[in-house]
This record gives structure tokens, sequence and C-alpha cells, in this order.
């Protein structure tokens, strides 16, 4: 742990002296422009403070954004409309019900995968097809589809964020209920074990490191695909919304606060899973 | 009565360079409380002809009854106990969960299940070990438990395929010594595949020698050893001449090619 952190700290303030670096580089142009027509002459310093205070810039610095985000978070009642706290928990709950939902899906597609051959052939072409379509184009399409019947509001976006999650769980676990070898298929067929008890016995636990490695892979494409549903739905509430609406009104600090926000949240649930996952495997004597 | 008959027992595998015999015309009774071994170069079909007994393949011709019903029968009244070459232990269950395994799938209960559990890790000289995983125990000591297992359901017949083939010279001495007492001490008829003239000579009441395209049997020494067999038995003349015997049939096996 702590050999860890200095190299983790040396990361990190690299791409500080990097970040602000680039916004000084990027925001200049617009400061001489203001300097130019009020007839200043600047100085470097002069050129520095600017670029790293604008409120329009293209690369907002990173107190700029810490600001952002500490406006937004602590001195906001959560029920305001300008609380990131608000938007994220809107995302977070469309995340969460499209992760279930995904990894239910992905979970039965799999067994029906691995247990029938019909499946075997027919589903997994089709599951693959599913993710060769971009989702900036299907998820439109989907909200309007499903607002025509009278669906609206969370399940919607969930839908879209199982759309993209239910993929990488049919992969992990097709090949985590193949990992029995054939040795132990045929011990199981010595013991004349039912295909329930080998189901049970054998390939479930067997698959659970394929199903943890999937669903970390299906969390982060789920927040995705929650984040990118905001977006056709008139940009209302969640990160989504406030990344559409800031792109609208120029409002870059806006934009990335809600990345910085949209990214912490992707860490803390996929962590969430990594913890999950060490305590299981512990507990079944796999780690 | 014989515990295992074959007679003209053929198996073609169809492969893509053509068909190929693993076993062709092989006739053998095994008779209770036998220990049988099986020896030979590899693809002279011992290990098929295992399999065959396991219902693990099925032949394509002649007739072979285990416990005087089909092998399938025999699978399904779970007369055999089957040891692999790898001890194929779960790793997320422990030693005595291990054991359980086939308990469970054939719904033994649970009070009989933690008694026959403490009996067979006794029988395999694991106790103590019934809650260790696994990976906390070395080879040999796996291996000892996937026989517990193999012995857990009270089989009369043990098919072991090459199981300490894995396993370094001093380990398989050892189990070899093992093995021998717990076979006098259950008297179970057992069918062991091996590549090791000594591990078959020292262990066999019956070595089967097979060869090669097509696997067959091409000879069936009866040992004339004491049951009784310590380790240096394998010094006396009596021993070296089995030895003899055995590697000339596997000799004659390679000059028909």
């Amino acid at each position: 742990m702590r050999a860890s952190v200095v190299p983790v700290l040396t990361v990190v303030g690299c791409i500080f002296v990097l970040w602000y670096a680039a916004a000084v580089w990027l925001n200049a142009p617009w400061a001489y422009d203001k300097a130019t027509r009020s007839g200043e002459v600047l100085t470097f310093g002069r050129v520095v403070e600017d670029t790293w205070s604008q409120e329009k810039p293209k690369l907002p610095a990173p107190h700029q954004v810490g600001a952002e985000i500490w406006k937004t978070t602590v001195e906001k009642k959560i029920t305001s409309k300008r609380s990131l706290i608000y938007h994220s928990w809107i995302t977070l709950s469309a995340t969460l019900l499209g992760f279930a939902l995904g990894t239910a899906l992905g979970i039965l597609l799999a067994v029906g995968i691995v247990f029938n051959r019909t499946m075997d052939m027919s589903v997994m072409p089709w599951v693959i097809a599913s993710q060769t379509i971009p989702i900036l184009a299907i998820a439109p399409m989907i909200i309007v589809v499903l607002n025509a019947v009278g669906i609206s509001g969370l399940l919607p976006k969930a839908m879209i964020s199982m759309y993209l999650s239910f993929f990488p769980v049919v992969v992990g676990m097709v090949k985590g209920l193949r990992s029995p070898d054939q040795m132990q298929l045929d011990q199981m067929r010595t013991w004349h074990a039912s295909g329930s008890q080998m189901f049970w016995k054998l390939r479930l636990p067997a698959s659970m490191p394929y199903l943890f490695t999937s669903l970390k892979i299906g969390m982060a494409a789920s927040l995705v695909g929650a984040i990118v549903g905001e977006l056709p739905t008139g940009a209302v509430a969640g990160l989504g919304a406030r990344l559409l609406a800031g792109s609208y009104y120029g409002q870059t600090i806006q934009i990335w606060s809600a990345l910085i926000m949209a990214a912490a949240l992707a860490a803390a649930l996929v962590g969430i899973i990594g913890f999950v996952q060490r305590v299981t495997l512990r507990r079944m004597g796999m780690a | 009565m014989s515990v295992i008959a074959a007679k003209d027992l053929d198996l073609t595998f169809q492969t893509n360079d053509g068909p190929v015999d693993a076993l062709k015309g092989v006739t053998l009774d095994i008779d209770a409380g036998d220990f049988v071994s099986f020896i030979g170069p590899s693809g002279c079909g011992k290990t098929t002809f295992l399999r065959v007994m396991a219902d693990l393949e099925q032949p394509t011709g002649g007739q072979i009854t285990v416990n005087g019903v089909s092998p399938e029968d025999a699978r399904k009244n779970r007369a055999y106990g089957y040891v692999f070459q790898a001890a194929g232990l779960y790793p997320w269950r422990t030693i005595g969960g291990n054991i359980r395994l086939p308990l469970e799938i054939m719904g033994i209960s649970k009070a009989e299940q933690a008694e026959r559990v403490a009996r067979v890790l006794e029988l395999v000289e694991l106790a103590g070990f019934e809650k260790k995983f696994p990976w906390q125990l070395s080879g040999g000591m796996q291996q000892r438990a996937s026989i517990a297992r193999a012995l857990s359901f009270d089989a009369d017949i043990l098919l072991m395929d090459e199981p300490f083939g894995a396993l370094d010279e001093i380990v398989r001495d050892h189990l070899n010594e093992q093995l021998l007492k717990l076979w006098a001490r259950t008297e179970k008829t057992i069918a062991f595949v091996t590549h090791s003239i000594p591990e078959a000579v020292y262990l066999s009441t019956k070595i089967v020698v097979m060869s090669p395209r097509p696997g067959r049997i091409t000879d069936v020494i009866d040992s004339p050893l004491p049951k009784e067999r310590p380790l240096d038995i394998r010094d006396t003349p009596a021993f070296l001449e089995v030895a003899h015997r055995v590697r000339e049939g596997l000799r004659a096996g390679h000059l028909d090619e």
C-alpha cells in the first residue's frame, strides 16, 4: 500500500503540471485578444493569471473545476437542480438499474448459450452484432420508442445501460461456465451427476472469477450508457444533461466538473465490485 | 465371477487422418480383489480401456460387463471410483468439501457424509486436513485426497489412470506402499494404468502388457509375488524376473511394427 503512494502521487503531480501548462497554451489566444482590444500590453505573469481564471476557458484549470465541484456539491442543497449530487444520483440510479438488468440478462443468456447448442449457434452472433451498432445512434430510438408506449423516466435510460452492460457479462460468463476442463466433466459423469448438479456444483463456482471481471467492465459500460441515455431526453437531469447543457452554453467548467464526477462515480462503483470480488473469492479459497 | 469381463473389444476413433484402432480384439477377465496394472507405451489403449470400463468411451465392437452389467449401468449404480491423472480437486472447496462432493451428488445424508469423510481421510492418512484448501497441500497429498474422494462412496472397484504419473519418485514410492496397504484393508478390485515397470510389478497381482497400432493386449502376467510386499521386495530375484518379462513383452510389441 505505502509503496504505491509515491508513484501514484508522482503521476498525479505530472498530470496537474501538464494540465496547467495546457490551460495556459489553450486559453492564451483569448487573453491576448482581450488585451489587444483594450490596448493593453500583457506581461507573461498576467497571461498566466488570466488563462487560469477565465469564465469560459477552452480548458479550465484544475482549481476552477475543483471550486465548481465544491460549489455544486457541498454548498448546494441535494434537492437543488444545480446540485451535482442530485444529478449524480439521477445518473447513478439509472446506472444501477441498468447494471442489474444487464447482469441478469447476461447471465441468463450465457447459461442458455452454454447448455443449448441451438442458442449457442443462433444467439451469440446477435449478441456480438448488437455491440457493433453505435450506442449514440440507437439510444434516441430506444427513448423515442419507449416514450411512445408510455414508458419514460428511469427505465429507458436503464435499458440503454443494460444494452451496454449485458455484453461483457455474456462473454465472460460463457467463458467462465465453459472453464471446467474435460477431466472435471468426466469426473462428474463417473458420479452420475445430473445436469443441474453439474451447473450448481461445478460450472457456476468455476465461473466466479470470470463473472467479477465482467461485472467491472459492465459497470463502467453501464455508467456510459446512462449518461448517453440522458442526452436525447432534452437534458432534463443527470450528469449527461449537465454535459449537454454545459456545451450548449459554453460552460466548460461545468462540463469538466460533470466529467470528473462521472469518473469518480465509475471508479467508486468498480472499486466496490473489486472489494466484493476480493471478499467472495477469498471466502471461496480462490484468492 | 469376474468383476470386469471384456470379450473381443474394439474401439475405433474416427479422426481427420482416418480411423485409429485404439483397441482391437481385447479380451480380459478381472476377478474380485485383483490388483491389475495396465502397462504399455502411449497410444496402446490402456487409458482408453479404462475409460471404456468407466463408460467414458463407447466401444465400437465386442462385449464388456462391469459387475455383471453394462458399463453404463455400472456407472449409474456408482459401482466404481475413478482416480484421474491430476487430482482435480475444486479450488473453492476444502479437502473435506471435495470428498463430500460425490456424496452430495449421490444424496447421502449430512450425518453420514461427515462420518464417511472422516473415515476415508483416515484411510489415506490425511486426518486433520479436512478444513484445508487444496492449494495448502502438496501434490502427493492432493492425489491422496482425490483417492479418498474416489473411496468415499464405497464402490467395490477402483479405476486409476496414472494417478502418480505427475509425482516425483520418492513420493510415488510412498504412495505405492500406502496404496497396497489400502487395497489389503479394503479388498477392492483395482485397475491401475501406468507406464512405470517397477510400479506395475510392485503393485499388481496381474500385469497386462499392451502395445499400440492397433491397441491390443500382448501379454498377461500373473504375479508370483506374495501379497505382503515391503518396498525392498523390488531387489529380489522374483521381482526382477517379473520385471524382465514385462520388459520383454513391451519390446516384443515394438518389434511388430
